[in-house]
């Protein structure tokens, strides 16, 4: 449930001033580029990066290591020793696999069902069609996060407890994926293309699979991807549902490390932390430029 | 050619009138309602009501009117949790969408080099999990062999408890929320930017305004709405700050440190209503979270629009 509030947080809905000029022309850098700027750019750089490269740094090197004044700054070569001691204190596999589950069950849900419904806002004509999607907006701020105690009655009372449905359902569809996905059929999507499908037979369902579906992909995938790693890095909700190790998301079995712990071993925590993350990385990796431009893109659509 | 300019309007005035009848619209919306209404607004809504009773979810339920509240607001715990969730949310959130609005300022450079890399690289924070950003910067902000120690200390300062110090552990805490979302604003406020028309600029230019003057008086006004709305957004999610905290605390952070000095509201939630399981009264104190947060939006959101039109 609380990803909804992650996906507020992550979305791009931002109404913007000058959208209303037709024409959107780069705004002119009078000057070059003076030093400064790389500069300031650089320390940005290395701001975001270093904590990420010491997670690596910390993942591989033997407490001992990481506990002397001045600490090691390089990688070192306890990365395996480390990692097995997270097998050991939880069923890390296990673990990853629960989040593979829900993340893709999440973002394949997300997609479908926000394209259904943000088709049907973009492209059909029904009577409150309006003020539905107003409501649809108005939720994406609404603190939902703060319901927990109902939630987790409600789940209680379905049997959904150390469940992974319990993750999966509340996350099927959210606001923020259908206002997404009516603004992409409605930017991508022309009229007489659907009308062309109409007069050849084709019902609504069938318009949608075989011709908005497809229309969309780009917006898609973004989409896709956002609720991927929203729900990859959901922590609030699955750690009140979810009590038993065996059905732990990464992030709760994570958790469940650091505080578990007599003594604290960073080494052994950083270890999970690294192959938490690693998924999401190589995931920036290869599609990170579609994702600034989502988030970009996502900034402009209203 | 000629038949889709003939059949396109008088297949659109059919398509209309067969769906005016039809369900299917409303079967196509109805899943997110469905899942809204069940596990978002009806929760939500149930919640007052649960604050109204002593309940625990093993032992007994009586209903017990205003009690969680008069209880709760001579709570001191309440209070602290109250004062911390406000200096935590301010710490991170003003600096937080300063550097962002430069940052996009810097980013927006016409002719710069490597544009892709640097998005990309302010973004990486962005999607690292709160629980990887808590655990890299409780050891970050580690008393005895942490980095930021060492660094003061080589210095020739003297090292810091971030810990239990009030202060120092908010800024720990803030720090963390800072650099998860810092470069996300900043793609937000790049993105509104590069929309502002040139010829704004270039009139400015003509008329002798310096880069300094034309960021004031003009990229500011520009991006009015989506400071607003950046404004808005990270109070709503900033004052329900709760894994920063739990994961900067360790084995005892559901407290927010030994003396409380770090526990948000968020965490004074999940304390009472899933480690002492009082429902009720964890359920009050989420209603006065909600109501923290409703009166904050709406005084940032009258605040924001002020400063911003100036």
């Amino acid at each position: 449930m609380t990803h909804l509030t992650e996906h507020a947080t992550h979305l791009g809905l931002v109404p913007l001033a000058a959208s209303a000029h037709p024409q959107r022309p780069r705004t002119a850098a009078y000057n070059r580029v003076g030093w400064i700027t790389y500069v300031v750019l650089a320390l940005t750089t290395i701001a975001s990066l270093f904590p990420i490269y010491w997670m690596f740094v910390v993942a591989s090197n033997s407490s001992s290591d990481i506990n002397n004044v001045p600490p090691v700054l390089v990688p070192g070569p306890n990365f395996l020793d480390n990692a097995a001691q997270v097998f050991d204190a939880v069923p890390f596999g296990r673990n990853l696999l629960n989040s593979l589950l829900v993340s893709g069950s999440i973002a394949i849900g997300q997609v479908l069902f926000s394209a259904l419904a943000g088709f049907a806002f973009a492209k059909l004509d029904f009577p409150g069609r309006k003020a539905l999607l107003l409501v649809v907006i108005g939720t994406m701020m609404v603190p939902l996060q703060l319901a927990v105690v109902p939630q987790f009655i409600l789940i209680t009372e379905i049997g959904w407890v150390n469940d992974l449905r319990a993750l999966i359902v509340p996350g099927l569809i959210t606001a923020f994926g259908v206002f997404w996905m009516r603004q992409a059929i409605d930017g991508s999507l022309p009229d007489e293309l659907i009308d062309a499908a109409r007069i050849d037979g084709a019902k609504n369902l069938r318009v949608f699979w075989s011709i908005a579906l497809p229309s969309i992909r780009p917006a898609a995938t973004v989409l896709g991807l956002f609720a991927f790693m929203g729900a990859w890095n959901d922590f609030f909700w699955p750690l009140i549902v979810l009590n038993s190790p065996d059905s732990f998301t990464v992030q709760v079995a994570l958790r469940q490390l650091q505080s578990q712990a007599y003594v604290t071993d960073y080494g052994v925590q950083m270890a999970g932390i690294v192959m938490g993350t690693i998924p999401l990385l190589l995931i920036f990796l290869l599609l990170g430029r579609q994702i600034v431009g989502g988030i970009m893109e996502g900034a402009l659509k209203s | 050619m000629a038949t889709t300019t003939l059949t396109a309007p008088a297949a659109q005035v059919l398509v209309r009138r067969r769906k005016k009848r039809s369900l299917v619209p409303y079967l196509y919306i109805a899943p997110f309602f469905v899942v809204f209404g069940v596990f978002g607004l009806f929760p939500l809504v149930y919640t007052a009501f649960i604050s109204l009773w002593d309940w625990n979810p093993i032992g007994e339920k009586a209903f017990i009117g205003i009690e969680n509240y008069t209880t709760l607001f001579a709570d001191p715990r309440f209070w602290n949790a109250a004062k911390n969730t406000l200096v935590i949310w301010i710490l991170s959130t003003v600096p937080q969408l300063v550097v962002a609005i430069v940052l996009a300022g810097v980013l927006n450079h016409a002719l710069l080099r490597f544009k892709t890399a640097f998005r990309m690289a302010v973004l990486v924070p962005n999607i690292t999990s709160v629980i990887a950003v808590g655990v890299i910067f409780t050891q970050l902000f580690g008393r005895d062999y942490g980095m930021i120690n060492w660094i003061i200390e080589a210095f020739g300062g003297q090292g810091i408890d971030w810990q239990s110090g009030t202060l120092t552990s908010h800024v720990a805490v803030s720090t963390m929320v800072m650099w998860r979302w810092t470069g996300y604003n900043a793609l937000i406020y790049l993105a509104a930017m590069q929309s502002i028309p040139a010829s704004l600029y270039e009139a400015a230019a003509i008329d002798g305004a310096n880069p300094v003057r034309r960021f004031f008086s003009i990229t500011i006004p520009q991006l009015r709405p989506t400071i607003i709305f950046t404004v808005i957004i990270s109070t709503i999610g900033g004052l329900q700050v709760f894994a920063e905290p739990l994961i900067f605390g360790g084995q005892g952070g559901v407290t927010g440190g030994s003396s409380r000095q770090f526990q948000t509201l968020a965490l004074f939630l999940y304390e009472q209503g899933f480690r002492n399981f009082q429902f009720g009264y964890g359920s009050a104190v989420a209603w006065a979270l909600f109501v923290i947060i409703a009166i904050l939006t709406v005084i940032n959101l009258k605040l924001s629009s002020r400063i911003a039109s100036e």
